[in-house]
């Protein structure tokens, strides 16, 4: 024991500054030798240079990264994680990544960062085109703006440098949108036999212990908020920003659903919520698009049921790394421009998502494919993904109809509270109860 | 727990070699202890040094940064949810132990004293540690089909008409946590328990049988004790395997469940790492207090 204390006091000789510094020095070595030296690439051709993307599995596909080398040339390297790791990236490695394609709600975390760079409107060919959700926040002249974390509302920023939002559109873009959808409750309608409406149907005694919400707490409370507001307990002033009260309120009515034995699971991962729908362990429950896809993939009906109280919304987009420059930089915006330019947009509509640039896509699709994911048509013959999976039949129509339908009945967009610490805290104990 | 690796290079042996070589022998001393001590200390008095340090700080939404503050240590200890949360991990740790104590002793037991040729105890031995071969958590995730509503065990159960209506606390419950931590951790319990009972000296029990002992009597009075070394090694691997244990408490229970090891993963999922440094700091020290009772119980060096 002695000599161990001898040992350790010499160690303590070196600050542990001097320690981390060394370690820092390291990884950021490693990490500079994945882009080539940067003195070197103004004599390259555009060819050469490497962008390293990251977001979440929705949007980081390898198609898109084999396209992006046939079109333009460059390389584009993809990393998919889940949307906590993707805000952790964001906010705290700013030199492991050249585009974030994130969540707007993660962005109004992490822009305060300072890790991300402001982009100019001026260089994006298709900004006009960009649907007014993003810009505006209207969707058409008459839409009223859904509560929550709108994307316009942090999609704009004063100026290079600038570490605060814009209420109006300034010419300077925190994220470029590129993928949003309207998200609601999942049924299993062979399972359940009749028609459900509500989101309060979530806590419907009849479905004790088959019914699952998501384990994630700024989208979980967003669902739960939907669910009090539709069984008329709560009037909510923002669901997407609650006072202290309206959370404590929130939570207690799930915590004593909870306790009676309401839910059969929560779910944190994509896999997961997959799993309980297709298990038949859970008949309705807060679900995401693709997941409603690859259930009904395995030949299993689910639906991904439309509510009269609305959706609720997410949209992502692609933002730059603040040590972008030079010849990367160019190419990164010749990147985003390639993006909003229909083939992306194509290849994501026909998985049920919709492209910031519908109008562009179009020419990549077919009219069939437009006419069922877009304009809430009947299929004229099988509609499939761009994987080759036959998602609906001739005759089918896609549930909640066309995209004015779906997008113009957001009740609110996912988001961040100012209370989001507490919020925190009491999932938690929602959690531990 | 440090002092332990350290005793196991005893100085005298050392004093001999540097006479051989001509080394003195305090230096004979530090060389061999040197490259133990740099591994723990790297890996072990660092780290540790940094998460305290980190668990004084403060946080916002996306950064952390130095300070001085006694927030997150008051938050944590005042909260509901912690005491609620070491409740439910020490139920899990009081259930999961008594689980993989019998069954391992038990086990341990028939390999020691009814298998009499080595060559069948050591080949029933290696069988115990097949499920080893795979990962941690596929044989935890392959419980999920077999437990769940229409699993096969609802489905034989139903069959053979036991029951009408499916079982449902098989799955996403405690009963579920508790079942795959006894799968999981109970050859952590067999190997130390089997060791010990190999060391028992056989002319013991011949001698108590000699005196008139019964079985049980043997059992309780000679074997018991003797095993308690074994006992309580495994009783450290699996009290320290499932307090820190988030993820299996998370799959099992289908997400509704908290373990503390939960907790701090929520925190540094959300970017608080400071927070979760102050919920690993507890730990950390809950578990040492746990491990120091558990070594007053029975001196492991003296009997080893």
């Amino acid at each position: 024991m002695t000599e161990m204390k001898k040992v350790t006091t010499k160690n303590g000789g070196w600050s542990r500054r001097a320690v981390l510094k060394g370690g820092a020095a390291a990884v950021g070595a490693a990490a500079g030798s994945g882009v080539l030296g940067a003195p070197m690439i103004w004599a390259q051709e555009i060819k050469d240079v490497t962008l390293r993307q990251f977001g979440t599995g929705v949007s980081n596909l390898n198609e898109v990264a084999q396209k992006v080398k046939e079109d333009l040339g460059f390389t584009l390297e993809m990393t998919a994680l889940d949307s906590d790791s993707v805000t952790q990236r964001a906010a705290t490695q700013p030199n492991s990544f050249d585009i974030a394609d994130i969540e707007y709600w993660i962005c109004k975390k992490v822009w305060g960062a300072g890790n991300l760079q402001a982009m100019d409107t001026s260089k994006i060919a298709n900004y006009d085109k960009i649907v007014g959700i993003f810009k505006s926040g209207k969707l058409t002249p008459e839409s009223v703006i859904a509560q929550g974390t709108a994307p316009h509302t942090v999609g704009f920023t004063e100026g290079p440098g600038s570490k605060t939002f814009a209420d109006t559109e300034t010419g300077w873009m925190t994220l470029i949108p590129t993928i949003y959808n309207a998200d609601t409750l999942g049924i299993r309608p062979d399972l359940i036999g009749r028609p459900i409406n509500n989101w309060h149907e979530l806590l419907n005694p009849e479905f004790q212990g088959k019914a699952s919400i998501l384990d994630i707490s700024s989208i979980g409370i967003m669902d739960m908020a939907m669910v009090c507001e539709s069984m008329g307990e709560i009037q909510y002033g923002d669901k997407g920003n609650m006072t202290t009260e309206e959370i404590d309120k929130t939570i207690a009515i799930f915590t004593d659903a909870k306790k009676r034995g309401q839910f059969r699971a929560f779910w944190k991962s994509f896999d997961e919520s997959v799993n309980f729908m297709a298990s038949g362990e859970v008949v309705i429950q807060s679900m995401w698009s693709p997941a409603i896809t690859a259930v009904k993939s395995k030949g299993i009906p689910c639906v991904y049921q439309p509510l009269e109280e609305g959706y609720r919304s997410w949209g992502g987009g692609l933002g730059l790394s603040a040590a972008l420059s030079g010849i990367e930089l160019e190419a990164a915006y010749e990147y985003i421009n390639w993006y909003l330019s229909g083939w992306v947009g194509g290849f994501l509509m026909r998985q049920g998502y919709y492209s910031a640039v519908p109008e562009t896509s179009k020419e990549f699709m077919t009219e069939n494919e437009w006419g069922y994911w877009f304009e809430g048509k009947e299929a004229v013959e099988p509609i499939a993904n761009p994987f080759g999976d036959v998602m609906a039949q001739a005759g089918e129509v896609r549930d909640g109809g066309s995209f004015y339908e779906r997008m113009g009945s957001v009740a609110c967009w996912n988001a961040v509270m100012d209370e989001n610490k507490y919020l925190v805290r009491k999932w938690n104990e929602f959690i531990a109860a | 727990m440090t002092d332990m690796p350290l005793d196991a290079a005893p100085p005298a042996e050392t004093s001999q070699a540097s006479e051989v070589r001509t080394l003195p022998g305090w230096l004979a001393s530090w060389l061999l202890v040197s490259p133990l001590a740099l591994v723990l200390a790297v890996f072990l008095l660092i780290p540790i040094a940094v998460i305290v340090t980190v668990s004084f700080w403060g946080y916002n939404e996306w950064d952390f940064f130095p300070d001085f503050t006694f927030e997150n240590y008051e938050y944590l200890l005042s909260s509901s949810v912690t005491w609620a949360t070491y409740l439910n991990t020490l139920k899990y740790v009081a259930l999961s132990w008594l689980f993989t104590a019998s069954i391992g002793f038990t086990a341990a037991y028939f390999l020691a004293f009814h298998i009499r040729s080595t060559v069948w105890q050591v080949a029933l031995f290696l069988v115990c540690t097949i499920p080893f071969w795979t990962s941690n958590i596929i044989r935890m995730i392959s419980w999920v089909p077999f437990l769940g509503r229409n699993g096969l065990a609802n489905q034989f159960l139903q069959g053979i008409g036991v029951i009408d209506e499916p079982l449902e606390f098989l799955l996403f419950s405690d009963f579920a946590v508790v079942l795959a931590f006894v799968h999981l951790y109970t050859l952590f319990m067999v190997v130390p328990i089997f060791n010990s009972m190999m060391r028992i000296d056989r002319s013991l029990i011949e001698a108590a049988r000699d005196q008139g002992a019964s079985g049980f009597q043997i059992l309780t009075n000679v074997i018991l004790p003797l095993s308690k070394p074994g006992l309580m090694i495994g009783s450290i691997f699996v009290v320290t395997l499932v307090m820190g244990d988030f993820i299996t408490v998370r799959f099992m229970s289908g997400s509704q469940s908290a373990s503390v090891g939960r907790i701090i993963q929520n925190e540094i999922a959300l970017l608080q790492y400071p927070a979760a440094a102050a919920s690993a700091v507890v730990l950390l020290i809950t578990v040492l207090i746990m491990i120091a009772v558990m070594l007053r119980l029975v001196d492991i060096r003296k009997e080893l």
